[in-house]
């Protein structure tokens, strides 16, 4: 029993009726629902460590995992076989062997049947009598077709031939032009999207079906901040996230920055409004987080596919090119394609930027007549 | 401060053809701790939350602190307290984390500190909502409602679904309210904690109130002493008609296997009972005397019990 623990009892030159509103309570007076609002929000999401992995670890591994599978290999090697046996075959292996893109090993008949047929060897040699050979492959396997031009021109060669035209070789692998720079937008864009439908979408349907708004709105607490706190935290999100997978794209793979950083900061700013906004709109009545994630799968699924994350958005048929155009995700993506991989300005990319504030306009108005705090 | 911190007149709400308030009317003086007693399905949830400003009712007047919601809803969100049924509180934030933004959002108010030394959360303050049983979460609920040191206090069934020990610390918490002269209205459906906490009670039911007054008078308006319980064996039979004309009963009630009685004076009805009960060759299996209880006003005005839906 303390009975003796009231606000009153502990202040007890306090007048009846006396609020705290004078010090020493002053400081806490001065507690900004907005900060606290805001804090709340980065409190929710770095306690979750399966959020953090999704927003921030998932692009990493994902974008290495792209690189290293697509990344720009050496000149490959053809392994290749010379049936054992035959007359001239060592000095056919020793001939094919001096050059550096072929692997040689001599099989006997069953062997080399079993290694042609299992892929471990793209090619057969079966020297025949005198200046003659056979070549067994399948014309169907494209590293059967090198090995067979490769074995070919090394055997000419080594019989004498004689180039009649001199060629000089100079390489290039030019960045901006690899998988991984083509990539690296897309997957930044599509993080970008998923943490904000997520973020927002969850995030107040999970509060709403806890009946905390309806909490929320018996107190004095603006809703417009209590809206504005997600917005706060999803554009600081948005920060931290664009330069982990920016840096480590440029850092890692030598992704190319060219565009000026102004405009791309601009890019990623309406990006993350209108996929707030998005959010916003998918949240606004879902009571369940089951119907909410439906929502947003239904909403993110098709753009994951069609917006052109992964391939060319215009490898879609003319017919569907209108929609594919104008999807929210589509817009981001090529927006952020031009501005790292072309340089484009701010002038370059208003066709995508319009799309983009489109949707934010309409999502939002749209999701402020829909709202429901209850 | 207006005498009436809250006073609803012919307050109407209905959910399509279910009628959740039919006409009630309630005056609650400030100072007072007011109770809404009934059963599940009653309305009190509904009249409660449309007093919140939460609901819009369909017709009649509610005036809270001398204020209208439809003019005055900014000032009147600063001045009182709501606790909700069911509210869950963010898990991932701690029980100071959670008082605090609720602090925030008021202009005035006692510290964080304050508040959760009032709830006597103190050694909570750094946990998790999560890591807190039901009567620590049920506290925080009313740490919350405090937060802007209001003039009005909604609690809605405050107590439900709490074991005994909690219960008890949330009433010591209410009485403690009470004492420092804060108006309070609380549902509840059980009558001990009406009995306990309120100064008066009105019975809700189906929208309406059924009666109104303080737990005493609501008993005394029975007009029986004490309630006397008996049962016979299994397989007989003790016919109502003549346990009513025993002498002090006032009303009789079966209910399954049990006999209720309410009586004027139980040392008359007693031994004439147990001999009805001997010279109809019955055993006596069951035999209990109560004094009347809020239970009992309700079952005589409804024939149902508070528990039932």
């Amino acid at each position: 029993m303390s009975t003796s623990r009231t606000s009153r009892s502990t202040r007890p030159a306090a007048p009846p009726d006396s609020r705290d509103a004078a010090p020493p309570a002053a400081a806490a007076a001065r507690l900004s629902p907005m900060l606290q609002l805001t804090l709340v929000r980065f409190r929710e999401f770095y306690r979750e460590p399966e959020a953090v992995f999704w927003t921030f670890v998932f692009p990493l591994l994902l974008a290495t995992g792209l690189g290293i599978a697509f990344r720009s290999r050496p000149a490959e090697v053809s392994h290749i076989a010379v049936l054992a046996g035959a007359p001239a075959a060592d000095s056919i292996a020793s001939a094919l062997g001096r050059d550096s893109s072929l692997a040689v090993e001599q099989l006997d008949d069953t062997a080399a049947a079993t290694a042609l047929r299992i892929g471990r060897i793209a090619l057969l040699v079966v020297p025949g009598a005198g200046a003659t050979a056979e070549y067994r492959y399948d014309a169907a396997r494209p590293e059967a077709r090198t090995a067979r031009l490769v074995v070919d021109r090394a055997l000419q060669r080594a019989a004498g031939q004689v180039d009649p035209v001199t060629v000089r070789e100079a390489l290039v692998s030019e960045r901006g032009s690899r998988y991984i720079d083509f990539v690296l937008p897309g997957l930044l864009a599509m993080n970008l999207m998923g943490g904000g439908i997520w973020g927002l979408g969850f995030g107040i349907v999970d509060a709403r079906r806890k009946k905390l708004l309806k909490r929320f709105i018996a107190t004095p607490m603006s809703r417009a901040q209590y809206l504005l706190s997600y917005l706060v935290m999803r554009l600081a999100m948005m920060v931290v996230e664009v330069l982990v997978v920016v840096a480590f794209g440029v850092l890692v793979f030598g992704v190319p920055m060219r565009g000026s950083l102004g405009a791309f900061a601009i890019v990623c700013v309406v990006d993350t409004l209108m996929f707030g906004a998005i959010g916003l709109l998918i949240a606004s009545r879902a009571r369940t987080l089951e119907g909410a994630s439906g929502l947003m799968n239904f909403v993110m699924l098709p753009m994951w596919v069609a917006s052109g994350v992964f391939f060319a958005a215009t490898n879609f048929p003319a017919a569907v090119q209108p929609v594919v155009q104008a999807l929210p995700l589509t817009a981001v993506v090529d927006a952020m394609r031009a501005s790292m991989l072309q340089g484009s300005g701010l002038a370059a990319l208003s066709g995508e930027l319009g799309i983009m504030a489109a949707w934010l306009v309409l999502s939002f108005v749209l999701a402020l007549r829909l709202f429901r705090w209850r | 401060m207006p005498s009436l911190a809250l006073d609803v007149r012919a307050l109407r709400k209905r959910y399509g053809d279910v009628v959740a308030v039919d006409g009630l009317d309630l005056q609650v003086p400030a100072g007072e701790c007011f109770g809404l007693l009934g059963p599940n399905g009653a309305g009190k949830t509904t009249t409660i939350e449309i007093c919140e400003g939460l609901l819009d009712p369909d017709d009649g007047e509610v005036l809270v602190l001398g204020q209208r919601w439809r003019t005055d809803e900014a000032a009147l969100r600063q001045r009182l307290g709501v606790q909700l049924q069911e509210t869950q509180f963010a898990d991932k934030l701690t029980v100071a984390e959670t008082v605090r933004l609720f602090r925030s959002f008021y202009r005035e108010g006692p510290s964080v500190e304050t508040i959760i030394a009032r709830v006597q959360l103190e050694e909570k303050r750094n946990a998790r909502v999560n890591a807190l049983s039901g009567g620590q979460k049920q506290r925080l609920s009313v740490a919350c409602a405090l937060a802007g040191d209001p003039d009005l206090v909604f609690l809605d069934e405050p107590t439900t679904g709490l074991d005994p020990q909690s219960r008890r610390q949330l009433w010591e918490l209410v009485e403690q309210l009470r004492q420092d002269g804060t108006t309070i209205i609380l549902t509840t459906h059980y009558m001990d904690e009406a009995e306990r906490l309120c100064d008066r009670i009105a019975i809700v039911d189906r929208g309406q109130v059924i009666a109104l007054g303080t737990p005493r008078s609501l008993i005394r308006s029975l007009g029986a002493e004490q309630v006397v319980e008996c049962a016979v064996g299994e397989g007989e039979r003790l016919e109502e008609r003549d346990v009513a004309e025993l002498p002090g009963v006032l009303r009789t009630r079966v209910d399954g296997a049990l006999h209720a009685l309410q009586v004027s004076a139980s040392h008359e009805t007693i031994p004439a009972l147990l001999a009805l009960i001997a010279r109809h060759g019955l055993t006596l299996t069951e035999l209990r005397t109560h004094s009347p209880t809020l239970e009992d006003v309700f079952v005589s005005l409804t024939g149902r019990h508070l528990r039932d839906t």
